[in-house]
């Protein structure tokens, strides 16, 4: 008996290691060829927090399952950081930047926020996930530090405090202007749902598009729920669509998952079309998948790569040319830049000087922050409420050739 | 029979010794970190940590229990932590107002997410414990599993009518106006009040040292230890065999709760994800076991110190922490476990040799990452 244990130890802590060992290399090799990109970007020194700075802080998971998004909002906050220092900062204030892992999981995230409070922190911009999120947003309240998150969607993420905002819509949010949007544009009257159950973002805008969908006289001809332990076979929840007669799918899931339902759709010949939110921004970047698929699917996202619009080629370009992954070039990174400019503009509004306590400035941020309208990557004209939340314009787009395209532009191309 | 009261008397002493020597360690370290904190010393990163500190301490202590001195693989213990995390937050958040002393409500959450976690432990022994090596291990890891997948996507809450309960979705929940929303699916639990100070983590590890050093040095501890050693020769003498294992393992689920009580009150939100109570998790603990030496309790103490403080010191150095980090877990499982640097220790008096194990009193030993502190 002794001897199996120790086999089985033997076993699991050697897995255990490599798995730790994989992850780091991983890490490693992208964290040494951003450092590079990043300082060929910046041009030079990066800015230390000094007497006179701006100290603004990012959390998001850096490592781990959810890199991408963490990586993304790094990227465009940093891409912002150097402009607006490049252009003279913040009312005559450099700003210091510094990014802090927390692998996406809330303790870490509150670990990596009092790190950043040691180093100097004046604003919070984070955290990227949501859970995390919800974690150090109650010790942002309790500091009545500023803080504004790039993504973490929840509703319950501005409730905790009046210093928290957010610059993506809220998961209930999305769930009203995908339902409004559908029916508006006269998409479809039959409406099948697949969502995922277990999961914050999903079931956030799941809740209330049945809701928004019903006051809007939308048929939700079937409402099927997944688990991520269970998201290969799709079928019994494409059958139950395709039998309702749907003629539209709401997905509001993540690209990965969307993949597997797009695919075994097209087996079971079901014709309609399928709508989704933001998650599935990235869709046509992931291996492996068969780009003609999503041909025609519509998501709702506040930004496209591919969008015409000045802000959004600025943008893109300068993105490009600062030589970040460009696989990161997302929703995520564009939320980050804007929050930098919005950061901006409500320190200008509020006249915030360096020698302000953290409160303070968290105060005269917070007030300047409804006084404030923005045109950004991910919106025009944003606006907030006093409990944090974004009033802006949601952007449909629709994949056309392997292509994100912007269904006003879509639109008008056709006509 | 005068020698054998003498012998046993000497090991009894020599048990204490050890006993009180890991408790002082215990608590020179907090009077020493208080001091620094009322100094200034100690920086808010650091602060935030201490908690974290003892609930992977206890955490730590409490699976050594299973692995080491009953000899059983658990990999189901952050299952435990969950039950106890969820059951104290519940309690909690419903008795906030009901219970105006933050003592009173705190000390009950504690008592009250042990004793979840050891019906849980209990329940999960029963059938589980038939087992042993491999199998117990692979079943614990699915019970722990499925602790944590349930405990994600359940929707409960509570109004004029009743607990209401869905895997669904808030709104299937049907609650009236004056409804209370206590679990949220893959959004846990909110608003649990942040009761846990350092100060409750240290008394609190301090009580499951006591308490679990004690157990092995009882009769029903050796008498685990016979099941541990040989089986049947333990049940040819009379020991009942289930009784004895499921003892050790609901006394290991109940300070696991507990550490659990102390992780969801000590941030704010609680969502039972794989990130926090996945079997990751549950093979960070069995690490922490391992590397602090197998049955060795001030060992696993340590390990845990050192192994949950070491990626958070090493931030200043980015992605390459977890680098250092699987260097430090190997180089850590060489010291403590290579026989070449067993041999090399014992002849530099570094070690009281005997491996965990075979040993019939197993006394408490110093090994591990003690001298790596």
């Amino acid at each position: 008996m002794k001897k199996s244990i120790l086999r089985v130890l033997a076993v699991v802590l050697s897995v255990a290691m490599i798995v730790a060992c994989f992850a780091a290399c991983g890490g490693k090799g992208k964290e040494e060829a951003s450092s590079e990109e990043s300082s060929a970007a910046a041009g030079g020194a990066a800015v230390e927090p000094g007497d006179n700075t701006l100290n603004i802080g990012v959390i998001g998971p850096l490592t781990g399952d959810t890199a991408v998004y963490g990586k993304a909002v790094q990227y465009g906050a940093q891409l912002a950081v150097d402009e607006v220092n490049a252009a003279g900062g913040i009312n005559g204030m450099k700003i210091a930047f510094k990014a802090e892992d927390d692998e996406g999981d809330p303790e870490k995230s509150v670990n990596a926020y009092n790190t950043l409070k040691d180093w100097g922190m004046d604003i919070l911009v984070g955290t990227v996930t949501t859970n995390p999120c919800l974690a150090v947003a109650d010790y942002t309240a309790q500091d009545n530090m500023f803080e504004l998150t790039p993504s973490a969607s929840a509703a319950t993420v501005v409730e905790k405090g009046n210093n928290v905002f957010q610059v993506c819509f809220t998961d209930p949010n999305q769930g009203i202007a995908s339902a409004d949007y559908i029916s508006d544009n006269k998409l479809a009257t039959k409406v099948g749902v697949i969502y995922n159950s277990q999961d914050a973002y999903s079931s956030g805008i799941h809740d209330r598009f049945i809701s928004e969908a019903k006051t809007k006289g939308l048929n939700i001809v079937s409402d099927e729920a997944f688990t991520t332990d269970n998201a290969t076979d799709f079928s019994a929840q494409l059958n139950a669509a395709k039998s309702g007669g749907a003629e539209l799918i709401f997905i509001p899931i993540y690209a990965k998952e969307a993949t597997s339902i797009l695919s075994q759709a097209k087996d079971l010949g079901i014709t309609a079309k399928f709508f989704g939110c933001d998650g599935l921004d990235g869709i046509l970047g992931i291996d492996g998948f068969d780009t003609s698929l999503a041909e025609g699917v519509m998501l709702l996202t506040p930004f496209s790569a591919n969008a015409t619009d000045d802000a959004t080629v600025k943008f893109v370009k300068a993105y490009k040319a600062a030589g970040y992954d460009e696989a990161n070039l997302n929703q995520f990174a564009a939320d980050a830049y804007d929050a930098i400019y919005i950061i901006k503009a409500a320190a200008e509004k509020a006249v915030v000087k360096a020698d302000m306590s953290v409160s303070d400035m968290g105060t005269a941020l917070s007030k300047a922050m409804s006084e404030i309208t923005v045109d950004g990557v991910t919106g025009t004209e944003m606006k907030w409420q006093a409990t944090g939340e974004v009033n802006k314009t949601p952007k449909a787009i629709v994949i056309k050739n392997a292509e994100y395209i912007p269904m006003d532009l879509q639109e008008s191309s056709t006509k | 029979m005068s020698e054998l009261a003498k012998n046993s008397k000497k090991n009894l002493n020599k048990s204490v010794q050890s006993e009180i020597t890991t408790l002082l360690i215990v608590a020179v370290a907090f009077v020493i970190v208080e001091i620094f904190k009322s100094v200034g010393l100690i920086n808010s990163h650091v602060q935030g940590m201490l908690v974290p500190l003892c609930y992977y301490s206890i955490v730590a202590v409490s699976l050594n229990l299973v692995v080491g001195i009953l000899g059983d693989l658990s990999l189901g213990h952050a299952g435990f932590m969950c039950v106890g995390a969820y059951a104290s937050s519940i309690f909690s958040v419903v008795t906030k107002d009901a219970i105006p002393s933050t003592w009173l409500r705190f000390t009950l959450a504690i008592i009250l997410g042990g004793i979840f976690a050891a019906i849980f432990g209990f329940l999960i022994g029963i059938p589980v414990l038939r087992l042993s090596g491999d199998y117990l291990a692979i079943v614990t890891l699915a019970f722990g599993e499925i602790i944590k997948n349930i405990l994600g996507s359940i929707y409960v809450g509570y109004d004029s009518n009743g607990i209401h309960m869905s895997f669904e979705s808030t709104s299937s929940l049907n609650l009236e106006e004056d409804g209370k929303l206590l679990i949220n699916g893959p959004l846990g639990i909110s608003g649990t009040p942040k009761n846990a100070t350092f100060e409750v983590g240290v008394v609190l590890l301090l009580i499951t040292l006591v308490v679990v050093l004690n157990f092995i040095n009882s009769r029903g501890g050796r008498a685990v230890m016979s099941v541990r050693d040989n089986r049947i020769a333990a049940e040819s003498v009379g020991i009942n065999v289930t009784k004895y294992k499921l003892i050790a393992f609901t006394l290991s689920a109940f300070f696991a709760g507990i550490a659990g009580v102390l992780y969801s009150h000590n941030i704010a939100v609680l969502a039972a994800s794989s990130k926090n109570f996945g079997y990751n998790m549950s093979i960070l603990f069995l690490v922490f076991v391992v590397l602090g030496g197998i049955g060795n309790i001030r060992g696993s103490v340590i390990a845990a110190v050192v192994l949950t403080l070491l990626p958070e010191l090493l931030r200043s150095m980015n992605d390459y922490r977890m680098l250092i980090y699987s260097i430090v877990l190997i180089l850590m499982m060489i010291f403590t476990s290579s026989p070449k640097m067993i041999e090399y220790r014992e002849k530099h008096g570094l070690h009281r040799k005997v491996k965990a194990g075979n040993k019939k009193n197993n006394v408490p030993k110093d090994a591990g990452g003690e001298e790596n502190v």
